[in-house]
């Protein structure tokens, strides 16, 4: 029941957005979420917007683990 | 799909394992807590790929197996009423109470509705006036905000008839009472979900009162091998601390507008949890002020006296002492299609992950 899953915001209508997961569009309330914006990627849980999923954070992860793995290939 | 391929990246996979191998010299019990954990580290068949003096314990972090029997006769007894509409997500809906499941009530007649979110249960209050229609609040900190964000919207739009029956449970209590009841773990591999609420203070506090390494991580397989790779670190170095492993989620701060809301409708109590026992202030209910939307004060019910399920030992699982596989109903009285006891029916469930995946 716990299961969260990342997609992308398309539109916003005052308390709802609505969140594209592989193509498939699902409502998700935005009360427990701040600054969301159309173009997003954003964890989506039970219904609601959970929280922004941050790009750079990601990029940086990905780069570091690359990179301690000895795996930087460019 | 983007967020999700990445981090299933077969190099990236192959080169943090290489890298646990490399690093762990010795025995190490790391223990997972939340379901969602459970279930990626079966699906993905994790343990094959570590050392095997690398141990992976699961917690008692799946919400529909802690959930203690008094509480699901609670829910059968208030589908049971004719003037209520029973609101649950749908993994509930088998959990064996005392002598019923919601599923068996349904199927006399009780109406009882699955729903993916709280805000559905309130739109089902919305259009049936004539009813008072319960939402069976169930999960750790990620969900409990949902619930609350529910309540507030019943207040603000007077819905009268919308009532929460809580079942909510705070994660940091739970992680505590086990290392107090003499359950050994090197390593916590934190809830990635739970934590984007709660942010890292609470491990903050776990780690340093019990030495113990508290790692926050995601879900697919580069979350999980990042995270159990920081935790041997730590571990080889002798130095347990606080990492986060899912940062493109988890701050330190958490989501402050998800956590206030949560700490305005709801109050810690104490709380049941199946397998371990009572845990003071482990709980979450409506606070005073949100008493009108509380099933259980608004709506008197009389509840069957609770019998455990006989044989089942989820509880030994939850804490941690044992392997699903250890429990004599394994895969033969006790199947996901028909199970015994709550860790069989979740999918979180250790049992039922097991089943699944390592079976
Ligand atoms: S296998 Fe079934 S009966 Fe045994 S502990 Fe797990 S859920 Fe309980």
């Amino acid at each position: 029941m716990c299961l969260g899953v990342p997609g992308k915001v398309v539109e916003l209508t005052g308390e709802t957005a609505k969140v594209s997961i592989g193509g498939v569009m699902y409502d998700a309330a935005l009360a427990i979420a701040e600054d969301i914006e159309i173009g997003d990627y954003v964890l989506m849980h039970a219904g609601f917007v959970l929280e922004k999923i941050s790009a750079a954070e990601a990029d940086e992860t990905l780069d570091a683990i690359r990179e301690y793995t000895n795996l930087k290939v460019d | 799909m983007k967020y999700i391929d990445e981090y299933r990246d077969r190099a990236l996979i192959k080169g943090l394992v290489a890298k646990i191998n490399a690093e762990s010299t010795k025995p190490v019990r790391l223990m997972e807590v939340c379901g969602s954990h459970t279930m990626a580290i079966q699906k993905f068949g994790i343990p094959a790929l570590l050392p095997e003096h690398v141990e992976l314990l699961s917690g008692p972090g799946c919400p529909v197996c802690v959930t203690d029997i008094g509480y699901v006769d609670h829910a059968v007894a208030l589908a049971r009423r004719s003037d209520v509409i029973l609101t649950t997500f749908g993994d509930m809906i088998r959990v064996p109470g005392s002598t019923s499941t919601l599923q068996s009530v349904r199927g006399e007649g009780a109406a009882v509705q699955v729903v993916y979110s709280s805000m559905e249960a309130l739109k089902i209050a919305e259009n049936n006036p004539d009813k008072k229609v319960v939402f069976l609040g169930i999960g750790f900190e990620t969900t409990s905000p949902t619930t609350a964000a529910a309540m507030q919207a019943a207040r603000n739009r007077n819905i009268g008839n919308f009532f929460v029956l809580s079942a909510h449970k705070l994660m940091k209590p739970a992680m505590t009472a086990l290392i107090d009841d003499g359950v050994k773990i090197d390593g916590y591999i934190c809830p990635g979900h739970v934590s984007i609420v709660t942010g890292t203070a609470m491990y903050e506090e776990i780690s340093a009162a019990y030495k113990v390494g508290c790692v926050v991580t995601g879900f697919e397989p580069v979350d999980v091998l990042q995270g159990i790779d920081l935790l041997i670190s730590q571990f080889e170095a002798g130095k347990p601390g606080v990492e986060i492993a899912y940062k493109r989620l988890v701050t330190p701060a958490g989501n402050t507008k998800a956590w206030d809301l949560m700490w305005e409708v709801l109050e810690p109590c104490t709380a049941n949890w199946r397998g371990i026992g009572d845990i003071p202030e482990s709980g979450m209910a409506p606070r005073e002020t949100y008493a009108e939307f509380d099933a259980a004060r608004m709506i008197p019910v009389e509840i069957e006296a609770p019998q455990e399920v006989k044989g089942c030992m989820c509880g030994a699982v939850l804490r941690g002492t044992h392997r699903p596989t250890a429990c004599p109903l394994f895969g033969t009285r006790c199947t996901p299609e028909d199970p015994v006891g709550a860790c069989m029916v979740s999918h979180e469930g250790a049992c039922a992950a097991f089943y699944r995946y390592a079976g």
